[in-house]
């Protein structure tokens, strides 16, 4: 089973937020909450934690989510927009350059679950690619003080680079540790020592 | 047969030489057909350009600059082709916080930058939540550089500030006219000071393109440059104020009275509903002292401010912006028509006085530029 989608549209206008309402609705397991637009709009959006946030191309308050998407934080969300007009180039275009999901007003609600799963599924893509870069970059970190732990012990023990590793490892399964945090203490205190 | 060139705006006064050109048509004279599309918001703008909806876009001077430091999402490249306008911003306050200020002290006038930061600090200890139109604009950069970084500032979309500030989101703004004119029609708002107070010389608005797109239209690059500089010099002349608001309250362009679009070309503004009519010299400039070129130490200043803001490297802040800020093609295309200075870049904030510099033929009086605390900015030091 599939959790529902928690959708805000952000929609001064009531008949069309409605209409969307509808459409969303029908088109499966969606819980959908509206907004108008407004300059509190940041803050409300934090509260409501939505899955998906869906806006007009031309709102105005498109630019308070951009502010929102500066502060980019884990938290960020993937915000679709749609057109007044169909324009079938535009929203291609949109959708290759991966800037946001474009869904054209008056789409067919049997479709609208496809291309809000889309921006969906493009989003955790590209979260995913930078949750892999941050843990590339801590890992490439670690190796870094482990090396420099080496060193350390190497020289403070006239050993050998492999006895240095394995004198780290040893040190870390006696006490529970990880490597790294007992490479962060050699290097940590051979600082103090100098 | 006359090409079409698709142009994206805000609807804001400074977006009058685009209009201008189409409407009045300085572009027809060049045998170009613009066809303008007004945005609803600053980051569709950005998106049409991006896309290729659009091949120009009116645009506030720090988001070409925000592109090329890779702030606010990667994209393609944007380059600046020339300024638009110089200053137009107005800085107001809610009538609560103006009552405030005027009972710490006495009447400030308009245009004392150090006597109303007081003033306004005075009235408001605790800080302050100031509205601005987008993360990137010299709205932001100018509020930061004025108050320094103690202000919290909101993104409100231009034509929503009035509401902001009636709504008590926010207790002061920086906006573009006329939407700080229609805020104080509304009697949401007061206004205390010009952008131009701050900094008498802040380029605005302008008008960018796509990397590259310049080199490979380059004749249609020419017709519309020499296009909106014309608008620009036909704008500056007073005459014409009454007939520019006319074109500009169009619906399809700002939709706003003509009475509220003059108070910014005519350079008088009303601060309160019910005043008196001031006059704020320097409000709004399209032409006049090399307003158009593109100075790449205006670059180098916006960039500056950025790489403070957002922890980046200055130097090479510096000279990514001023790598997009084309005053070649400047050069290039406007040759003809504009008197070109001397030099591409400058010192900002060192002329207190108008004064007469290097030019290409007959001599160019640059305006009075100067900002509030005095500081010169040297775009060849680590400022």
């Amino acid at each position: 089973m599939t959790q529902p989608l928690r959708i805000l549209v952000i929609q001064h206008d009531p008949a069309r937020a409605d209409m969307l309402t509808d459409a969303l609705r029908q088109a499966g397991e969606t819980e959908v909450m509206v907004l108008p637009s407004d300059s509190r709009l940041a803050s409300r959006i934090k509260e409501l934690g939505p899955d998906l946030v869906l806006i007009d191309l031309a709102n105005p308050s498109r630019d308070a989510l951009e502010e929102l998407t500066l502060a980019s934080s884990p938290a960020d969300r993937p915000v679709a927009m749609f057109v007044d007009r169909s324009d079938p180039a535009l929203t291609r275009a949109a959708v290759e350059a991966g800037v946001s999901a474009y869904v054209v007003d008056g789409i067919r609600p049997d479709r609208i679950r496809a291309v809000l799963d889309a921006a969906l599924a493009r989003f955790h893509m590209f979260q995913k690619l930078r949750t892999e870069l941050d843990a590339t970059r801590a890992a490439l970190e670690q190796r870094k003080i482990i090396d420099r732990a080496k060193g350390v012990l190497m020289r403070a023990r006239g050993i050998s680079e492999d006895e240095a590793y394995a004198l780290m490892r040893r040190a870390a399964m006696e006490r529970g540790r990880k490597i790294a945090d007992v490479a962060a203490a050699i290097v940590t205190a051979s600082e103090l020592l100098q | 047969m006359t090409p079409a060139l698709e142009i994206g705006f805000m609807p804001l006064v400074d977006a009058a030489p685009l209009i201008v050109a189409r409407d009045m048509g300085f572009a027809a004279q060049e045998r170009l057909d613009l066809v303008l599309h007004r945005a609803g918001n600053w980051s569709m703008l950005r998106d049409l350009l991006d896309l290729g909806r659009v091949q120009a876009a009116h645009m506030l001077s720090p988001m070409p600059v925000a592109r090329a430091l890779g702030l606010g999402g990667a994209g393609p490249g944007v380059e600046t082709l020339m300024v638009l306008s110089m200053n137009g911003q107005v800085v107001g306050v809610s009538p609560d916080l103006a009552r405030d200020m005027r009972a710490a002290g006495p009447d400030l006038g308009f245009g004392d930058a150090v006597a109303t930061s007081q003033a306004l600090r005075s009235a408001r200890p605790d800080g302050l939540r100031l509205g601005v139109p987008f993360p990137f604009s010299m709205h932001a950069e100018l509020l930061g550089y004025w108050l320094g970084p103690q202000v919290t500032l909101a993104t409100v979309p231009p034509p929503d500030m009035a509401a902001a500030i009636g709504a008590g989101d926010i207790e002061a703004f920086c906006v573009g006219e006329p939407w700080g004119s229609q805020a104080v029609e509304l009697g949401a708002a007061e206004l205390i000071l010009p952008g131009a107070a701050i900094w008498s010389q802040a380029p605005e608005k302008v008008l960018a393109v796509r990397a590259g797109w310049a080199e490979e239209n380059a004749d249609l690059t020419g017709r519309l440059m020499r296009a909106v500089w014309r608008a620009g010099q036909w704008l500056s002349l007073p005459q014409n104020a009454p007939l520019a608001s006319e074109i500009l309250s169009e619906p399809d362009r700002l939709g706003v009275d003509p009475e509220i679009i003059d108070r910014a070309l005519t350079g008088q503004l009303l601060t309160r509903r019910g005043g008196e009519l001031i006059r704020a010299p320097a409000l709004l400039e399209f032409h006049h002292g090399a307003a158009n070129f593109p100075w790449r130490s205006q670059a180098a200043w916006i960039a500056g401010r950025m790489a403070r803001r957002f922890g980046l490297d200055l130097r090479r802040a510096a000279e990514a912006a001023q790598a997009i800020w084309r005053s070649d093609l400047y050069r290039q295309h406007l040759a003809d028509l504009a008197i070109l200075p001397a030099a591409s870049s400058k010192l900002e904030g060192a002329c207190p006085v108008p004064q007469a510099v290097g030019a290409t033929r007959a001599s160019l009086i640059l305006s009075e530029n100067r900002f509030f605390d005095g500081l010169i900015f040297d775009p060849s030091a680590d400022n």
